[in-house]
């Protein structure tokens, strides 16, 4: 799923200091499994604004809405008679929502709630962590399923670089050396000849250097 | 002598069974011309080739390929590095045909430290390709005469091809396939990590001699005397992948506060006496870290100069 953080507190009272009224709308998607977005944070935030804006005197009202995703049009269109009624609108989906909200009502302010950071899993309850780089072309199968790419602070594909230590990445000791564990897993199954070919360079025009992405599945335009 | 594929010196004296001495230079911080000079000097005459370093720790300095250009005004032969963390595949090849044309003969191939332990955290992580990739794209362009893309080269470029390997970084089992790897890709010459631990190297060195990779790639030694128990203690717990054994830190400690870098000196001589008899070791890489000006004497007293002069 895509992992985000709320912003803080400060950033968004500053986006919407000029207001007097404002609704804050969530998604019960990824931004909800990663509790940062869904309802409960939507409460959480509109009273924490309300109660910063009335220690200043200066009271604000924020009402509250939830959508099934912002990232599907017909969701979208739900809060279609109620969204031009505020003075501005925070979103707290990921970086997609509050654009899918812009597309569809120009003439209407939004502001991110939260920083979309990446694609990733929860490791223990609270800790999610990114495995994926989204780079268009996945190649996990030669390294037994670990992602050099998302993983390798240098996207090294014949790693592990001289900086590896004691199974930790040179740039942080909380930074697991990915290819450690893919050398380690290597060895265990007797298979460390796997990795004594050179990986040629990987295209990137599949990945974001490519330009923006589309993703098309002519059934379904064709059947939609 | 005809079958030379970059005719540099350093491949030149490798080539006729000597054994090899090459240096290190870091570029300034700044456009400090005078003092590169300066440093270069100390050098001249004294070593095969100087490696110039590529931002090191990713903190800026005058560019490689400029400061190479200059060593090669100076008359003394630079071993131009190249980090893959700032550059992608096109600035690369453009950069290898720029230091070529300018007499840059020797070439090494590095993944480079990352950003965040620079003065520019905040910059932009290439790494398009890996310093693997790069041996290869190298190799390419002077073996074939192609770019990456497969387009033909008016006049490739001749370079003798550089890699470095870090016997001392885990996971240690496969440093030596990684080794091989590099030679695979098309290194001509490796350059090591400073080695502190002789016998972690010496098993290193018997592995690399076991699976044949001394035969096809000169293995150069890499040494830097310690100045300080400071410096001792600061490479054993705070440079990643560098194994500095607690029984140097005590020999250094046991000597008198004023003659700690002598000391440091006698455990690199004493390095270089071995690595001279040691099957498998084609020369010695010294990086003495802004210490230019006493590589001479270290180049005297370990026995290595004259440096040979090979037409």
């Amino acid at each position: 799923m895509i992992v985000a953080d709320r912003k803080s507190i400060h950033e968004i009272l500053d986006m919407v200091k000029d207001c007097s009224n404002i609704l804050v709308v969530g998604c019960k998607g990824c931004v909800t499994v990663c509790n940062v977005g869904g309802l409960k944070e939507v409460q959480i935030l509109a009273a924490t604004l309300k109660i910063a804006r009335k220690k200043e005197g200066r009271p604000l009202q924020v009402d509250e809405a939830l959508l099934e995703r912002q990232c599907d049009p017909e969701y979208i269109a739900m809060i279609q008679d109620r969204v031009n009624d505020y003075e501005a609108v925070i979103s707290m989906a990921c970086g997609v929502g509050p654009q899918f909200l812009s597309e569809a009502y120009p003439n209407q302010r939004f502001y991110p709630a939260v920083n979309t950071t990446f694609f990733g899993g929860a490791v223990a309850h609270g800790i999610w962590e990114e495995r994926c780089a989204g780079c268009g072309t996945c190649i996990i199968h030669h390294f037994d399923g670990l992602c050099p790419i998302a993983r390798c602070s240098k996207s090294l594909m014949n790693g592990p670089c001289g900086g590896s230590d004691h199974g930790k990445c040179e740039i942080a000791k909380t930074v697991d050396c990915i290819w450690d564990k893919i050398v380690r897993k290597k060895m265990e199954q007797g298979r460390l000849n796997d990795l004594l070919q050179v990986f040629p360079a990987k295209n990137w025009q599949t990945a974001r250097d490519g330009g923006p992405r589309r993703s098309r599945r002519e059934e379904l335009i064709q059947n939609g | 002598m005809d079958d030379l594929k970059s005719g540099s010196n350093l491949e030149k004296v490798l080539k006729a069974g000597h054994f090899a001495f090459t240096g290190e230079c870091g570029p300034p911080k700044g456009a400090n011309v005078e003092h590169l000079r300066e440093k270069f000097r100390h050098l001249k005459g004294v070593v095969d080739a100087v490696n110039v370093t590529d931002n090191q720790t990713a903190v800026v300095h005058l560019s490689s390929w400029a400061a190479s250009a200059i060593m090669v005004q100076e008359g003394v032969e630079p071993n131009f590095q190249m980090v893959c963390r700032d550059r992608n595949r096109l600035a690369m090849q453009s950069d290898i045909l720029g230091v070529y044309t300018m007499g840059v003969r020797n070439m090494l191939c590095l993944s480079g430290d990352h950003q965040k332990f620079g003065n520019h955290p905040q910059a932009k992580n290439v790494y398009d390709i890996d310093s693997m990739q790069l041996i290869s794209l190298v190799k390419k362009m002077r073996d074939e005469g192609k770019f990456f893309n497969d387009d033909p080269i008016d006049v490739p470029p001749r370079l003798f091809i550089g890699a470095a390997s870090n016997p001392f970084a885990e996971p240690y089992e496969f440093r030596v396939y990684r080794l091989a790897k590099k030679i695979a890709a098309g290194a001509d010459f490796v350059q090591t990590q400073c080695i502190y631990n002789m016998e972690r190297f010496r098993e290193f060195i018997r592995q690399a001699n076991d699976m044949g990779l001394t035969e096809k790639c000169y293995i150069l030694a890499g040494v830097t005397p310690m100045k300080s128990v400071g410096m001792a203690n600061y490479m054993a717990k705070q440079v990643p992948g560098m194994d500095v054994p607690e029984s140097l830190i005590k020999r250094l400690k046991g000597v008198e506060k004023n003659k700690v870098a002598e000391e440091g000196i006698r455990f690199c001589l004493e390095q270089i006496e071995e690595f001279k008899t040691m099957k498998g070791v084609a020369g010695v890489h010294l990086m003495a870290i802004e210490w230019e000006h006493r590589v001479p004497e270290i180049a005297e007293r370990a026995g290595l100069l004259p440096r040979p002069v090979i037409e």
